[in-house]
């Protein structure tokens, strides 16, 4: 059955309901990013500079920053700016953020996707398969194994993976990142044990729910209407359960995917990769708040812009929801 | 017939305790917390070897009779100080898990008690909260105001408020249309008293769980930063902060990283064992209402 | 041979005994009611022949079904029986339906699993099932969702469900019980034309024996796992000879003796108030204080969009509802669910605000007062609901949940005064002192009723607002409970404002009976009068179709002859 057949007005004022709340989720958002670079104690320009800054550059970074102009008009000037792709410039890079952030990009894009891609088609498989053989070993090996999972921190996970598969056995590079330039594999290369350090403590905890969800999925009402109707117990599990249980799933995806950038940070740490998150941490270390502005605005967007689609998914999974927009 | 036959909640203290300790995942989850609780404690009267006044001759020796983890840089002992760490882990996980409870917590209850706008606002800043990438903030708050024990612990607290506001709300929510919450306003109680006496009783027990879950995390999360170079600084350590030292040793001294991580590891997977027996123990309902 | 045969069955469940040797036989086209109180094992035996139980569940004994031994086929086998051969109705239509898949979908696929159709053809048949149990093409679509539908209708969805492939034998778990009488009445028709029509056998589970009464060709009667009584429907229900068919039979037509009416002592001095009224008694004219005035009273709540631009249009539950309630006087408020009767109740109790219009309890006017000078009228005024096990916050013992109302006192009573209060209440309906230091999971359904009716009588309130308070329990129970209501209006006066679906109640212990229908009080009258000959439609409809096992049984006799 086509999941658009139920879409109707409904299915309108939920999506404009949600990309308002979007919207209105980054506006506060950019309010708080703003009020905390404007509460740090003294000039953000000295900060930035120094104690030892000469009064030249000090007026000259003033200048360029936007700080001699009033407060309501830099935050306007700022969130207008960042609308149309102006993200201010680095002081630190002398180069656009906005540029910076492009060449960021490339590299914790493909990380993410991969990582995000990764565990789910590990763990929904698996939780399904212990859901369904609930309380045999099967499911008693893959839970004990997740529950393990769920406790490694991905940091400590990533040295040990670069202990074993880069210095041990010599299969990938320890870190570093050779662009895509050179062809797609050398990149995919360095970006693997990156991607499973990331990918499998979440995997751990989207198992978990899947099985949970599945369980009491199975234990609803109309499952036993279903197999009433003697459909077979696999197909009642993969055409009735599946999709009720994938609800739930769904809004741990949605915050995982929040997880997964905070992740990026120590991983690319970890790595030496020259993304987002080494990105937006080495301006944080080197006080280049311009840069942190940008990324943070970015990330946060990212997420709200995952929150939404997510939306979308459930709205498409679940006809109730389109309804009561 | 349509009485449907709810098993009873656990009453009682005595009847709670035997319930929990037929909990597999209860009991070795307890087990473990009180372990490395203990170990914590024993630290501050005794530790294997003195951690302060250094030998350097010793640096980075492997694991032996003498030292059961090897030594570190400085060639302290690094059982001893995967105790003392444990402190520092314990303490931010536990006041972090405090601030969010003793924020969140009256939050969504007067969420769920008002309604209407309030709740609406208090629900939508949420998202807000939640849109941001914890840690993240967490290294902008500790990077912006100085890296530190104390700060981490706002960091990471701050983002347990939603969390809890969240739990509290969603359980509050469901117990107000509750007969016997109407019951308590036809006696002319006030929201704030029925809060009191009935729906915080009652939300304790998923509060309790999901606090374990947010224990776990503020350790994972303190180790993060700590890794990051921006919890404990020194002379203070803990886990996260001898992973950032074994880090550019790792080549030649693995067993730096390995035993403070699975000191995280072991903790964080008790707590949850802690967490998912208490939720089997204490009401196995709950998991269907949501 | 019959079509299914069922010989000393037993099934448990860990060391938990469930059914200790039941035998029944049903023959092709036959229908059995299958009868008893919660906890009979009834609903197992159903699950049984299905093999649907728990997965610990152990059985012994035999059950064959057209020749097949049930308890030993394969599950393939059973795979095919269900569904084709053997079809299932359960209780709670809100939840039987997969929330996520079209009611198309849902009828379709059994069909195309069973008989190999092909997507088009099965629809067909989908289509044509729906049509027949009453789900016409132009309002419901096959593409329609679960939660586009009404309860009652999402019963005939399972029904259609059940009866797609024209089964030998249609199993029905109390299939009306979470619908109203009327819907009641309707379900039960198409089941029984259904089965009519198609020859089919019906296993008809219920706790009514007035439906089984109407339904049933022979009824076996259960309790705690084994078969009481059996044999033919009107014989066996006619001359009670078992004693617990007679115990069942007697409550369920059970009413509490009590003189028709409450008469007050005299009034000191003769209140005349404007809102005293003449009420025609059996024992003469007597005049009654005005206690509640409900004078157009509405409720709106938000509705939902209709389309992107237009404004939602608000939903009206209740529409300009004037009554007056007097001192001592049982009222009863009848109608099908969804007709506003609780919300009412709710505005009365001044736990929700009308949209407009006026409450006066006890001459003070309610809507507009704040929750701190509602509280000297909170304490006249007391609440009993429906669910005696969501009633009590499960964490307090007896005492503090007894003691609650006493929180509307100007001062609060000392610890010992509180326990003298709480033993009385205790004692009013008839538990011990003792009762105090217990928690509400250590009584039974009716005892917990009486806890829920002692809280409200702890103030000794003017108005106890009675919200389906025996609708949960089993008949025996329900009976016990009446007479205490009974008993409790005659020695204290209390007057009683009922709210319920159900007919028998209204006529047990009530004077007086309203019939609210879509928001509006459309009937009122002395309760016998109403109910006996009703002037309204929807009085008609509820009287016509509340289930009554005298005339069932007179209409069964009437048949025969």
């Amino acid at each position: 059955m086509p999941i658009w057949r139920g879409y109707d007005f409904h299915m309108t004022l939920f999506l404009s309901k949600r990309i308002a709340i979007g919207i209105l989720t980054l506006l506060v958002a950019s309010v708080i990013v703003f009020s905390i670079m404007e509460i740090l104690p003294g000039d953000p320009a000295r900060i930035m500079l120094g104690m030892n800054a000469t009064p030249e550059a000090l007026a000259a970074l003033r200048e360029q920053m936007g700080l001699n102009v009033p407060l309501l008009e830099r935050y306007v000037n700022w969130v207008t700016g960042m609308a149309v792709g102006d993200f201010g410039n680095s002081y630190t890079y002398r180069s656009p953020v906005i540029d910076l952030i492009a060449e960021r990009a490339v590299v914790s894009l493909p990380l993410a996707v991969i990582s995000l891609v990764l565990s789910t088609v590990i763990a929904i498989p698996v939780g399904i398969f212990a859901a369904a053989r609930r309380g045999r070993m099967g499911d008693t090996v893959s839970m004990g194994t997740a529950q393990v999972g769920v406790a490694i921190p991905n940091f400590w996970f990533a040295l040990l993976l670069i202990y074993v598969f880069a210095v041990w056995l010599r299969l990938v590079p320890a870190g570093g990142f050779p662009g895509w330039a050179g062809g797609i594999w050398p990149g995919v290369k360095a970006l693997i044990l990156p991607a499973i350090a990331l990918a499998l403590p979440q995997a751990a905890i989207l198992a978990r729910v899947t099985r949970s969800a599945m369980l009491e999925v199975l234990g609803e009402d109309y499952i036993r209407t279903a197999r009433a109707k003697g459909m077979p117990r696999r197909y009642v599990l993969w055409r009735h359960a599946l999709r009720n249980a994938m609800i739930p799933v769904l809004t741990i995806l949605g915050l995982q995917f929040a997880f997964l950038l905070a992740g990026t940070i120590i991983i690319e740490n970890v790595f030496y990769l020259p993304g987002l998150g080494r990105l937006v941490f080495q301006a944080i270390t080197q006080r280049d708040l311009i840069v942190v502005e940008g990324v943070v605005m970015l990330l946060v967007a990212s997420v709200v812009l995952v929150n939404i689609l997510v939306d979308i998914a459930y709205a498409m999974v679940d006809p109730r929801l389109r309804a009561r927009a | 017939m349509s009485a449907e036959q709810t098993s009873p909640p656990v009453e009682g203290a005595g009847q709670f305790v035997r319930a929990a300790f037929s909990n597999a995942s209860f009991v070795t989850g307890f087990v473990i917390t009180a372990l490395i609780a203990l170990m914590a404690l024993v630290s501050f009267v005794w530790t294997p070897h003195d951690v302060i006044n250094l030998t350097v001759a010793n640096r980075m020796q492997p694991i032996s009779a003498q030292h059961w983890f090897g030594t570190d840089h400085f060639g302290r002992d690094i059982l001893s100080l995967i105790m003392i760490g444990a402190r520092n882990s314990i303490a931010v996980a536990f006041v972090a898990v405090g601030i969010g409870m003793g924020i969140g917590v009256p939050l969504g209850c007067w969420a769920a008690a008002r309604g209407g706008w309030i709740d609406e606002a208090l629900m939508r800043f949420n998202d807000v909260v939640f849109a941001f990438p914890a840690l993240l903030s967490a290294i902008m708050i500790t990077a912006i105001f100085g890296p530190g024990a104390v700060n981490a612990i706002v960091a990471i607290g701050i983002f347990n408020i939603p969390v809890f506001a969240r739990v509290a709300r969603a359980g509050a929510m469901a117990l107000w249309p509750r007969e016997y919450v109407l019951a308590a306003r036809a006696s002319g109680k006030s929201a704030t008293l029925i809060t009191i006496e009935h729906i915080l009783p009652n939300i304790a027990s998923i509060l309790l769980v999901q606090g374990t879950i947010q224990f776990a995390l503020g350790i994972l999360a303190e180790a993060g930063l700590s890794y990051l170079g921006l919890g404990a600084q020194p002379p203070m350590t803990s886990w996260g902060r001898m992973l950032f030292d074994a880090q550019t040793r790792m080549m030649v001294a693995p067993h730096l990283a390995i035993f403070p991580g699975l000191a995280i590891v072991v903790t964080v997977l008790g707590l949850n064992l802690l967490g998912d027996g208490l939720r089997d123990v204490l009401d196995p309902r709950l998991r269907r209402q949501r | 041979m019959s079509l299914l045969e069922i010989e000393s069955l037993r099934l448990s469940i860990g060391n938990f005994e469930i059914l200790k040797g039941v035998d029944l036989h049903i023959d092709q086209g036959e229908v059995l009611g299958l009868v008893g109180e919660s906890g009979s094992g009834k609903s197992m035996t159903a699950l049984t022949l299905m093999r649907l139980l728990p997965e610990l569940a152990q059985t012994s004994g035999r059950v064959t079904f057209d020749g097949i031994d049930i308890l030993n086929a394969p599950e393939a086998a059973m795979n095919k029986l269900r569904g084709d051969d053997i079809g299932m109705v359960f209780q709670e239509p809100m939840t039987a339906l997969n929330p996520v898949k079209t009611i198309g979908e849902q009828v379709a696929e059994g069909i195309r699993w069973h008989t190999g159709a092909n997507r088009r053809d099965a629809e067909d048949r989908a289509r044509a099932m729906l049509d027949r149990v009453g789900l016409p093409e132009v309002k419901f679509p096959l593409s329609r969702y679960p939660h586009e539908l009404s309860g009652g209708q999402r019963q005939r969805v399972v029904i259609a469900i059940a009866c797609a492939l024209e089964p030998k034998l249609l199993v029905a778990d109390e299939p009306t019980t979470a619908l109203d009488v009327v819907l009641q009445a309707q379900i039960l028709e198409l089941l029984r034309d259904l089965v009519d029509e198609r020859r089919m056998g019906l296993l008809l589970i219920s706790h009514d024996l007035a439906v089984v009464a109407d339904m049933a060709d022979r009824v076996t009667i259960m309790r705690h796992g084994e078969v009481m009584d059996a044999g033919e429907t009107g014989r066996i229900l006619t001359e009670k000879a078992h004693p617990y068919t007679r115990q069942l039979a007697e409550a369920s037509t059970h009413v509490p003796e009590r003189v028709s009416r409450f008469i007050p002592p005299p009034l000191t001095p003769p209140h005349k108030g404007e809102g005293d009224v003449d009420v025609e008694g059996a024992r003469g004219r007597w005049r009654y204080p005005t206690l509640l005035e409900i004078r157009d009273v509405t409720r709106d709540y938000a509705g939902r969009r209709r389309s992107l631009f237009s404004k939602p249009e608000p939903f009206r539950a209740v529409r300009g509802v004037s009554f007056d309630l007097h001192e001592g006087q049982s009222m009863a408020l009848v109608g099908r669910s969804g007709c506003g009767k609780s919300t009412l109740a709710r505005m009365i109790l001044a736990l929700d605000r009308p949209t407009s219009g006026s409450i006066r309890f006890g001459g003070e006017e309610l809507t507009t007062k704040s929750e701190a000078d509602l509280r000297p009228s909170r304490r006249n005024m007391q609440v009993v609901f429906q669910d005696p096990y969501g009633s009590f916050n499960p964490r307090h013992k007896v005492e503090r949940l007894v003691a609650e109302p006493l929180h509307l006192l100007e001062s609060q009573p000392s610890r010992s005064d509180r326990r003298e209060r709480v033993a009385q209440a205790l004692g009013e309906v008839g538990l011990s002192a003792a009762d105090m230091d217990k928690y509400p999971h250590e009584f039974s359904g009716g005892q917990r009723q009486r806890l829920s009716i002692a809280r409200a009588l702890i103030t000794r309130p003017k108005l106890i607002v009675a919200d389906e308070p025996v609708s949960a329990l089993d008949v025996s129970i329900r009976a016990q409970v009446l007479d205490l209501f009974a008993d409790l209006n005659q020695r204290l006066g209390v007057a009683y404002l009922f709210i319920t679906h159900d007919l028998a109640v209204a006529r047990a212990i009530t004077d007086q009976v309203m019939v609210m229908h879509e928001g509006e009080i459309v009937e009122r009258g002395d309760t016998g009068a109403v109910l006996d000959d009703p002037q309204s439609e929807a009085g008609k409809m509820l009287v016509a179709a509340s289930p009554d096992l005298d005339r069932a049984l007179a209409r069964r006799r009437a048949a025969n002859a």
